[in-house]
């Protein structure tokens, strides 16, 4: 994943930063060994060096060539006189020239608008599942499950309990932000979304309602923030409860894990 | 004020060892105020990089924000530059440095950004001895927000808008002084003479190489009462005058017995002290904070070569790393490959 993310980090001209979560961060984990492949790469993204320099025809630090809102770069140092540009804030136009013109402005941050638009397809995708066979269903509706970090192995242990009472829940577990392609799909293919997450205010879930522009009723907040890890049981049971379902057979051994 | 500046330039222009005249080191024109110490301290930049015939493409300039950082855009135009966020210049100096070793890095910072959004990372750069220049333009006030005091305006000093400071201003030389710096310098935005060559040896010094530079706001802390003035600092300056001479230019001033010592660099360029400052021992840290102390407690205003350390080592010695740049080393260099993962994976069962 760091490879990935240095990777992406060059192809977007952006830092990448890799989340983890307390739980992931705290606890000691059980992991396959590491591979490395031999045949792996570095992705350096759209970087010109001298040779490059002298053969493009126009070259302007911000000008958006291939239409996908990165543009080509130089590293410091490269040309004797070719190459060399100023890094400023938003104050510039496609030449990295500075600029206080209006146009240059929507010119530019329109071009980031492209560029997140291009890292949707570029960041790692989300992991999806085969639904679990249920024999009799419980209900019609078509229900999906998004969740994130540690939530996810809790999250899967929820879905088996579940589907052994009848309910089908289809599964993803999202990798990155800005959301890959596949997260739009995946709700607008469900009736009912649960959004599995351990913060009080449900952020991925309103982050999801903004990027997508999914209607909130849609996304049902699955929640934990008690300070503790969140377990199959209260997944379960949340879900169960906005589902009006009864539970099968658990019996509540302590409040904690509930 | 015209805002065409003039391309004409005399064709006798002298030229350096690299054939190229002053102007090849020019930037845009300024949009400082008019009469502006920063413009002078553009101005000597320019002027070292000449005289010590850097070839611009090799130079890159940072800097924060405000008026100060600001300036990089009004000097070396073939220069790459990086104008970061504020107070965050140092990151971005450290980590270009780490990536290129070849480079030489030149970071101008103020007052504001230096002394206070930016004064976590200002000291870690002393400490990493991070290998480059850093010039801080103080003008004892926020130029760029309508001249509110900034940390290192003096106590006493009064506001253009007639507020007398309570507070003690903090002094960035004897900070640096203290927290290790190998070179440590001051000067003033007016002092030419003293203030190019002081550049060009803080550019051939190896580690973190820190001028802090008195440099006037005309248009906010120029008045009486102000002692960031220019009226005060002439009035108060006591300058250390000094010469560089690079490695390969043989000295070829006679200076009279006494009245001139020589401190070499590690590159085997000599800085020359003259008449004054000759008794200055600068490789004394100690003695530097008591004489910068001093001249403060007594008023004056002590300019010049505070401290140096030629043999220091800096981030990427101390690191021990690849004396190849390391955004030039090729994936076969970086890359130890599963061969390596295996065996770390097998010590790990």
């Amino acid at each position: 994943m760091t490879v990935q993310a240095f990777d992406l980090a060059e192809r977007l001209q952006t830092p990448v930063i890799i989340m983890s979560d307390l739980d992931l961060g705290m606890n000691d984990w059980m992991s396959p060994p590491l591979e490395w492949d031999d045949n792996y790469r570095m992705d350096r993204g759209k970087v010109l060096d001298a040779g490059a320099l002298d053969k493009v025809e126009k070259w302007g630090r911000y000008l958006d060539v291939d239409g996908d809102g990165i543009c080509y770069r130089t590293l410091p140092g490269t040309h004797p006189d070719k190459g060399a540009y100023f890094t400023r804030g938003s104050s510039k136009n496609e030449m990295a020239v500075y600029s206080e013109s209006g146009d240059d402005y929507v010119q530019n941050v329109d071009r980031l608008l492209r560029k997140f638009e291009t890292a949707k397809s570029y960041v790692p995708a989300p992991k999806t599942h085969p639904p679990i066979a249920v024999e009799t269903p419980q209900t019609t509706l078509k229900l999906g499950a998004l969740f994130f970090g540690t939530s996810a192995s809790p999250a899967y242990e929820a879905v088996e309990m579940l589907a052994e009472e009848g309910f089908s829940i289809d599964t993803m577990r999202i990798r990155a932000f800005p959301f890959h392609e596949s997260v739009d799909q995946f709700i607008h293919d469900h009736d009912l979304v649960f959004v599995i997450e351990q913060n009080r205010d449900g952020q991925m879930r309103r982050l999801i309602i903004n990027e997508c522009e999914i209607p909130p009723g849609k996304l049902t907040p699955v929640l934990n923030y008690s300070g503790t890890p969140i377990t199959a049981r209260k997944i379960a049971g949340n879900i169960r409860e906005a589902l009006s379902a009864k539970s099968a057979d658990v019996v509540p051994l302590h409040p904690e894990t509930a | 004020m015209s805002y065409i500046k003039p391309k004409f330039r005399h064709p006798g222009l002298p030229r350096n060892a690299l054939g190229i005249t002053v102007a090849d080191y020019d930037g845009a024109i300024s949009t400082l105020c008019a009469g502006c110490g920063h413009d002078s301290i553009s101005a000597a930049i320019r002027n070292a990089c000449f005289l010590s015939s850097i070839p611009p493409h090799r130079i890159a300039k940072l800097s924060g924000i405000g008026c100060s950082s600001k300036m990089p855009t009004y000097f070396l135009g073939k220069s790459h530059g990086f104008n970061s966020v504020h107070g965050r210049m140092p990151s971005v100096a450290t980590g270009a440095s780490l990536a290129n070793r070849e480079l030489i890095y030149i970071g101008v910072s103020g007052d504001g950004d230096t002394a206070s959004i930016g004064m976590g990372q200002f000291i870690h750069l002393i400490r990493r001895n991070v290998n480059m220049t850093y010039i801080v333009a103080n003008n004892g006030c926020y130029g760029l927000t309508k001249g509110q005091d900034s940390a290192t305006a003096d106590l006493g000093s009064v506001s253009k808008y007639g507020d007398v400071n309570p507070f003690d201003g903090i002094d960035l030389a004897s900070l640096a002084l203290l927290q290790g710096a190998s070179f440590v310098a001051r000067s003033f935005s007016g002092d030419k003479e003293q203030l190019e060559p002081l550049i060009r040896a803080a550019m051939a010094h190896n580690g973190f190489a820190f001028i802090d530079v008195v440099s006037p706001c005309v248009t906010f802390n120029n008045h009486v009462g102000s002692t960031k003035s220019y009226a005060y600092t002439r009035e108060h300056l006591d300058a250390m005058p000094l010469d560089y001479v690079p490695m390969c230019e043989e000295i070829r001033t006679q200076y009279e017995a006494g009245t001139s010592r020589g401190v070499t660099l590690h590159d085997g360029s000599v800085i020359q002290l003259h008449k004054a400052s000759a008794d200055y021992q600068t490789d004394d840290r100690n003695a530097a904070m008591l004489a910068v102390q001093e001249a403060h407690d007594e008023g004056r205003i002590l300019t010049g070569l505070l401290f140096l350390d030629p043999n220091t080592g800096d981030l990427n010695q101390n690191l021990k790393l690849a004396s190849k740049p390391l955004n030039a080393l090729s994936t076969d260099e970086l890359c130890p490959g599963s061969k390596v993962l295996n065996s770390i994976n097998q010590g790990l069962r």
